[in-house]
């Protein structure tokens, strides 16, 4: 069963970015969990290859998986910044927390009434746990560029619902999402490199001088 | 005509992004304008053909927004040349705290401008409920370079949220439409296909939980980036920040086209027999956003900022007025063209007030009558436009709104409505008048205290045309309003 391992491995991926501490390891982590989920476009398709998968797989691969990657190392690099995730909570709850999210999604997921039955059991409670972790990683975590990196898992996680619960949306709607993300991290890219030149820091907490009560 | 629409602005982009020269690149901007709004104009006359086998479709909805969003560029694109001209080259200094910054070069500005075009038009013409939520992420990604124009730490910040606020709750969406597809697959593993009109067709046949659903994410997540509260975080920071060109567009016209997406799915639940679903949640969200903005319009020292948190307020009406159904979105629909018509009026006032002032700050400008009198003029017919004064437009749409609150026995939604326009009228009035009048001594510190007509023409003619709506609204327009009223129940 290709498509279970491969979910098994979305899984681990998510609980192992919670508990990464270097930022060059967590971009590792996204950029194999962009091949993961490119790798299951082609494994859910039960009835033989055809070109449209294999098309979508190789563009899922290239994008999430080399161009994403690249572009967060090249930000990182440019940024003389500490390479530590530094979290507002730290890794062991961040694991905690990941486990009983990872639970929940199962418990939520076996009552929810599905019209017709999923390629396997564990995509629809693996793709929101993983849904979940992303947006986990974007509120618990101080840096800019890990707020990406969350929004990156959200995306895949959501993808994966897609994937799991939607037999067919035309290649033309996919390779536009795609493309909208592909877009939006390269801007999120260029936008951290100004906040590294203009403050020294890549830290989105102190991006706060906008409010309408100082505290 | 669809697909002419969305090329000319992703065409004159490319051609302004390779442009060395500025005067041509600036008339560039204005000759797309000019002929994105003859097109829109055509359609008028004549019916615009579906294309891509119904993807791309202009129904009277998407003709009324397509429209707002016309002639709010044509009139931001001549605005946008004076302001251009004005802005220096070079580094300067941030009149807040002082600090050197430069802006991004303009040739980037301008294309990135009219491809936001062509995404704000792409919202506007899908049927496809897939394309329309690439078209909404396409806004956010093509808008967030234009807030950046002035390159400080302020403005940064700003498109920082804007993008990761907006990005995260569009991204919801998506998974809403992964719940809608679920919603339309039928037993034998077919789906209908998330084309409009095909869904309002067997809109019997989807799953009412599956659709629910699908309408909680659609209205968390385009939600988001209309600016309802608690979702609007980004909106202030945003607006207050951009230019006053782009705070204009942003306001009158990207945040209408999100209100759109809510709306399409609206459309299906009133055809599969769950209008009331929506309009509950749809009612509770427009005065929660009405609330918030109240709050923080009273005392608000920042008077951008408080344009922005009466955009708030003004999607928190549009949304009740649809929540509330029969004649209150009819009126949600006048509404919309009167918001989105004065409130961008009043940014580029702001906009020529801010270049005089050189302060954001409401208590530093005093005298605007005195140092800028067209401006001055602009920005009191602005004030009594947006709180819903007659003879304008907005008057008549509140009211209609109100109306119909007491029509359907919503007696305390009424009550709440009106105490909170109140508010927000004493609460805009004080601070728009206090800048208005007194002494003209402080002011015209710097250059431009003399106001190039290119400054002036834009707001005035948007003005006009709020107050013609107020007294007559055309056969026209009114069918349009009616059709677009009737699909969204």
């Amino acid at each position: 069963m290709w498509t279970d391992t491969l979910l098994v491995f979305l899984a681990l991926s998510s609980l192992l970015l919670l508990g990464s501490s270097r930022l060059t390891r967590c971009i590792r982590i996204v950029a194999f969990q962009g091949v993961v989920l490119g790798a299951l476009t082609l494994a859910v398709h039960r009835d033989g290859l055809s070109v449209r998968p294999l098309l979508l797989a190789v563009a899922i691969v290239g994008i999430k998986g080399v161009a994403f990657p690249w572009v967060l190392s090249r930000v990182l690099r440019a940024g003389e910044v500490r390479r530590e995730v530094e979290p507002f909570i730290s890794y062991n709850v961040s694991l905690v927390v990941g486990a009983l999210t990872l639970g929940l999604s199962f418990w939520w997921s076996a009552r929810l009434p599905l019209p017709m039955p999923p390629v396997s059991s564990l995509i629809v409670p693996i793709a929101f746990f993983t849904t979940l972790a992303g947006l986990f990683v974007i509120v618990s975590r101080r840096k800019a560029l890990t707020q990406v990196l969350g929004y990156l898992v959200l995306e895949n996680g959501i993808y994966a619902i897609g994937i799991g619960l939607v037999a067919e949306t035309p290649m033309v709607v996919e390779l536009g999402v795609l493309l909208d993300v592909f877009v939006a991290v390269f801007v999120m890219g260029i936008a951290i490199f100004h906040i590294n030149r203009e403050f020294d820091h890549i830290d989105a907490d102190r991006l706060a001088v906008l409010r309408d009560w100082s505290a | 005509m669809i697909l002419a629409l969305l090329a000319l602005p992703t065409a004159a982009a490319l051609a302004a992004y390779f442009m060395r020269a500025d005067a041509p690149r600036r008339w560039l901007l204005v000759l797309a304008a000019v002929l994105h709004a003859a097109l829109t104009a055509a359609t008028w006359v004549t019916r615009a053909a579906p294309v891509a086998s119904g993807w791309l479709a202009l129904d009277a909805p998407g003709q009324l927004f397509l429209s707002i969003t016309s002639v709010l560029f044509l009139m931001a694109a001549g605005y946008g040349v004076g302001y251009l001209r004005r802005e220096h080259r070079g580094a300067r200094t941030d009149f807040v705290e002082g600090l050197l910054f430069a802006n991004a070069p303009e040739a980037t500005f301008t294309a990135c401008l009219l491809l936001f075009l062509a995404a704000m038009t792409l919202v506007c013409v899908s049927h496809r409920f897939g394309l329309l939520w690439v078209g909404i992420e396409a806004t956010t990604l093509t808008s967030a370079p234009l807030i950046y124009f002035h390159r400080h730490h302020r403005s940064l910040e700003a498109t920082w949220k804007y993008l990761m606020i907006c990005s995260v709750g569009i991204a919801l969406a998506l998974l809403g439409n992964f719940f809608l597809t679920v919603a339309a697959s039928n037993a034998d593993g077919t789906v209908v296909p998330l084309i409009l009109e095909d869904l309002v067709r067997s809109a019997s046949r989807l799953h009412v939980l599956w659709l629910r659903a699908a309408f909680l994410l659609f209205l968390v997540g385009y939600g988001t980036k209309m600016g309802l509260a608690p979702l609007h975080t980004w909106l202030p920071d945003a607006h207050s920040e951009a230019p006053s060109v782009v705070s204009a567009l942003l306001s009158g016209a990207l945040l209408n086209c999100a209100f759109l997406g809510i709306l399409r799915l609206q459309q299906v639940c009133v055809a599969a027999g769950e209008a009331a679903f929506g309009q509950e949640l749809l009612v509770g969200f427009g005065l929660l956003s009405m609330a918030v903005a109240a709050v923080f319009v009273l005392g608000q020292p920042d008077y951008k900022r408080m344009l922005a948190y009466s955009s708030v307020e003004h999607m928190g009406i549009l949304t009740l007025g649809v929540g509330l159904g029969g004649a209150a979105t009819f009126g949600a629909m006048l509404h919309a063209v009167n918001h989105s018509l004065t409130k961008a009026m009043l940014f580029l006032v702001a906009g020529n007030i801010l270049a005089t002032y050189q302060s954001k700050s409401t208590a530093d400008v005093r005298g605007v009558l005195r140092a800028l009198p067209v401006s001055g003029l602009l920005w009191l017919t602005g004030l009594f436009a947006i709180t819903g004064s007659p003879p304008f437009g907005a008057f008549l749409s509140e009211l209609t709104i109100f109306k119909a609150a007491l029509d359907h026995g919503r007696v305390v939604v009424a009550i709440a409505y009106l105490v909170l326009l109140a508010l927000i009228f004493v609460g805009m009035a004080t601070a728009m008048l206090q800048m208005a009048q007194g002494p003209a001594d402080a002011p015209a510190r710097r250059r431009g205290d003399t106001e190039p007509w290119l400054t002036i023409a834009p707001p005035a003619v948007l003005a006009a045309v709020v107050l013609g709506l107020g007294l007559y609204v055309p056969d026209a327009v009114r069918q349009v309003l009616e059709h677009a009223a009737r699909a969204f129940g």
